[in-house]
């Protein structure tokens, strides 16, 4: 390369004159402009981004974390009986701390052949309720068999691991009851059964866990309320979405007035596979020696009330069709597609959400129901509807709730809250979007602060809830409940901590967060739901004399 | 190291797409830096490919996610600040070249590939990542910084090691 090239590219040498080594230091940091333009445009930008947290003056949700019950140490141990090992019967055994061996087995098969599959890991990390299962309950011998081993698996181990000392096994839920080793129980029986055995137990002492609904029919409802009140015993209903952290948020932003009055409501169950439907397998060895029919066909004068419910509005061919007498293993297993057990759509899946929005809003029992649907889909000889919906009216409140469901689509529509001001989607996570028309924010709105065409306010859990910025990245994650599987110790099973709660209360003497009000509330509203499409017209609720008044057919 | 010759147009434009690389590193890594919450996990959990596993395996402890983290922003804005700067812009290219190669083995741009995070381009098998890296490659061959750069001081006061490796 010749020396005397006057190109730009020559690089310095020590040996220089003074002229040349200013030049020379130009070329050295001629580039380092450019980080003064990098630092103002990410000023700009910063500035831009921080401009619309400036709303605490039309906007502010504190900081508080979802609040739960937290266990105390050395708490005494509780000795729980479970009457009703079927599908929900094991999932909330396993909530408890006892899951069957071989669900353990499929678990770590699972995560074996999949190492992102964390189920049973997780499930081994799950909290130790500090209860022993001391007897169970079922109809049907493999489901009794199964609840013995899940009950003496203290470690939470597959089939070739130790237990602990089996549970006995009662064949009837009433000598379970007049157990003196039991303190406790766990309903997971068909609806039926519900309030029946909750009032059986209660009578007997026993704490109660009773899955959803509270009631099969309305007399009973009343009746359960009382025994529980009067026995004094510490009774949860199982809706375990009580423990959802979004709601306590939820309940937060509602009772500050952020959304403006909430007018509409939009709930929904969207389903769309044979087992969400109801159609679930028929279990190998069920027959007339293995399952005690006569249990299974319901207490007489439960029965009694129904039929006499039907038979006087007329509503027989929503009866049977089959005699109750009868052994049917579908009506076994898949009950919940009968009104003669069952309380359908109404009672299975609506309670949750209007249970979630009791919880939020307070709104207590309706004024009105009204509904309409039918079986559109699932044409097997089902008698309760696969199609619902029920508009709720609470004119003390200025609101209509509206529950729309369908077994055959999964098309999802969220848990909406409509208020004047902004809207609010709820579920694992919750979503604020302004409404542009909006009076509280109108200010915000047209200085550009606040923007109406996207989420304006998002509240993962876990994370800091005052910030109304959200990158796109971490919310598209949490939307898919991507974000918090895996993190940072345990995700609680909602389950878990709804049970978690009952025995805490019972240690610590306090009241659930699904009392017996808040049931009572939830099963009158089912029934409203239910008469009103049974009978086609308009339920109401009389407040004075606490009872169903139905409205004139049209 | 002998020098290098390039012709005005050519110089111009190599310090242009070093600048406009390290702009795009130092952009990168300053808003992770100045989002207290911004997090790799969601990117880790994603990983797709043959080796998606190891990704994922980052993620299953919560330190392990922390270093990734510190790592990765401060990487890309160190990258970012010595390609402007023209500090030491070989071993920041190949640096750069590295974290972009991380990139592409958690998120390769497969015929079968489909990610929940939606890029705002369209890929198959080359995707913004292979071209930038091969853009530094670019950056590694043709070097500008001892010409334009602080590596034109450097190059006299450090070690001749580091000429010889050819780290400048």
């Amino acid at each position: 390369m010749a020396t005397e090239d006057k190109d730009l590219n020559q690089a310095s040498t020590p040996e220089q004159p003074e002229s040349k080594g200013r030049r020379d230091a130009i070329k050295v940091l001629a580039t380092v402009p450019v980080l003064g333009a990098l630092a103002y445009g990410v000023y700009r930008k910063q500035k831009e981004v921080t401009r619309g947290r400036d709303i605490s003056d039309v906007f502010s949700v504190s900081k508080d974390e979802a609040n739960y019950l937290e266990p105390e140490p050395d708490g005494e141990l509780i000795r729980v009986g479970i009457i009703g090992f079927g599908i929900r019967g094991k999932q909330l055994l396993r909530a408890a701390g006892f899951a069957e061996p071989s669900w353990i087995d499929t678990m770590i098969e699972a995560s074996k052949n999949n190492k992102n599959d964390t189920r049973y890991q997780q499930y081994k990390e799950q909290d130790n309720l500090n209860i022993e299962i001391t007897g169970v309950c079922d109809i049907f011998d493999v489901y009794g068999d199964a609840a013995i081993q899940a009950g003496s698996n203290i470690n939470r181990e597959g089939s070739n691991g130790t237990f602990g000392k089996a549970p006995k096994r009662y064949r009837h839920y009433k000598e379970l009851l007049a157990a003196n080793d039991i303190d406790a129980v766990i309903i997971a029986a068909p609806d039926h059964w519900h309030s029946t055995m909750a009032m059986d137990a209660a009578k007997a002492g026993k704490h109660v866990y009773v899955e959803k609904p509270l009631s099969w029919t309305v007399p009973e409802t009343y009746m359960v309320r009382q025994v529980i009140n009067e026995t004094g015993v510490v009774f949860q209903l199982g809706h375990q979405g009580r423990q959802t952290d979004c709601y306590q948020k939820a309940e937060e932003i509602i009772g500050k007035g952020l959304l403006g009055d909430v007018n509409l409501i939009e709930v929904c169950t969207n389903r769309n596979s044979p087992n969400g439907a109801w159609v679930y397998d028929l279990i190998e060895g069920s027959n007339p020696a293995t399952i005690d029919w006569k249990q299974f066909e319901g207490d007489p004068e439960r029965i009694k009330e129904y039929m006499d419910y039907m038979t006087t509005c007329g509503l027989e061919r929503y009866v049977g069709p089959e005699e109750r007498s009868k052994f049917s293993l579908e009506r076994f297993f898949r009950w919940r597609c009968w009104w003669d057990y069952s309380t359908g759509l109404s009672g299975d899946l609506l309670t949750h959400e209007y249970d979630a929005v009791n919880q939020i809003m307070h709104v207590g029992i309706p004024h009105a129901a009204t509904s309409s649907g039918g079986v559109y889909f699932f044409k097997d000889g089902r008698t309760v509807p696969d199609v619902l919906q029920t508009t709720f009216e609470f004119p003390d409140r200025n609101m209509t709730m509206l529950y729309s469901a369908t077994l055959a689509s999964s098309r999802s529509r969220g848990k909406v809250f409509m208020g004047h001001d902004a809207s609010m989607e709820v579920s694992n996570i919750l979503q604020i979007t302004v409404d542009k028309d909006s009076t509280r924010y109108a200010d915000k709105i047209n200085k550009g602060i606040i923007h109406t065409n996207a989420p304006f306010y998002t509240y993962v859990p876990g994370q800091d809830s005052s910030d109304t910025v959200t990158s796109p990245t971490e919310l598209y994650f949490a939307q898919r409940g991507l974000l918090y599987t895996y993190v940072n110790g345990k995700r609680y099973d909602t389950t878990h901590l709804h049970i978690r709660e009952w025995l805490e209360c019972i240690r610590q003497k306090k009241t659930p967060s699904c009392n017996i009000n808040q049931a009572f509330d939830e099963a009158i509203t089912a029934h409203m739901g239910t008469r009103a499409f049974l009978e086609g017209r308009t339920m109401y609720w009389d407040k004075e004399k606490e009872e169903i008044v139905r409205g004139e057919t049209v | 190291m002998k020098n290098q010759l390039y012709t005005k147009a050519q110089l111009t434009w190599l310090i242009v797409l070093r600048v406009f690389i390290g702009w795009h590193f130092a952009y990168e890594g300053l808003v992770k830096i100045l989002n207290p919450k911004w997090t790799s996990l969601p990117y880790l959990l994603d990983s797709q490919g043959p080796i998606a596993s190891f990704f994922i395996s980052l993620t299953q402890d919560a330190a392990m996610v922390d270093m990734v983290n510190v790592m990765n922003k401060w990487s890309l804005l160190l990258i970012g600040l010595a390609l402007i700067t023209g500090c030491l812009s070989r071993i920041a290219s190949i640096g750069g070249i590295l974290l972009l190669i991380m990139y592409t083995l958690s998120h390769p741009s497969f015929v079968e590939a489909s990610y929940l995070m939606p890029f705002e381009g369209s890929y198959l098998w080359i995707d913004k990542n292979l071209v930038e890296c091969a853009a530094l490659a670019v950056l590694c061959t043709f070097p500008t910084s001892h010409v334009i750069g602080i590596d034109r001081y450097l190059k006299n006061i450090l070690p001749a090691g580091f000429r010889k490796y050819k780290f400048i």
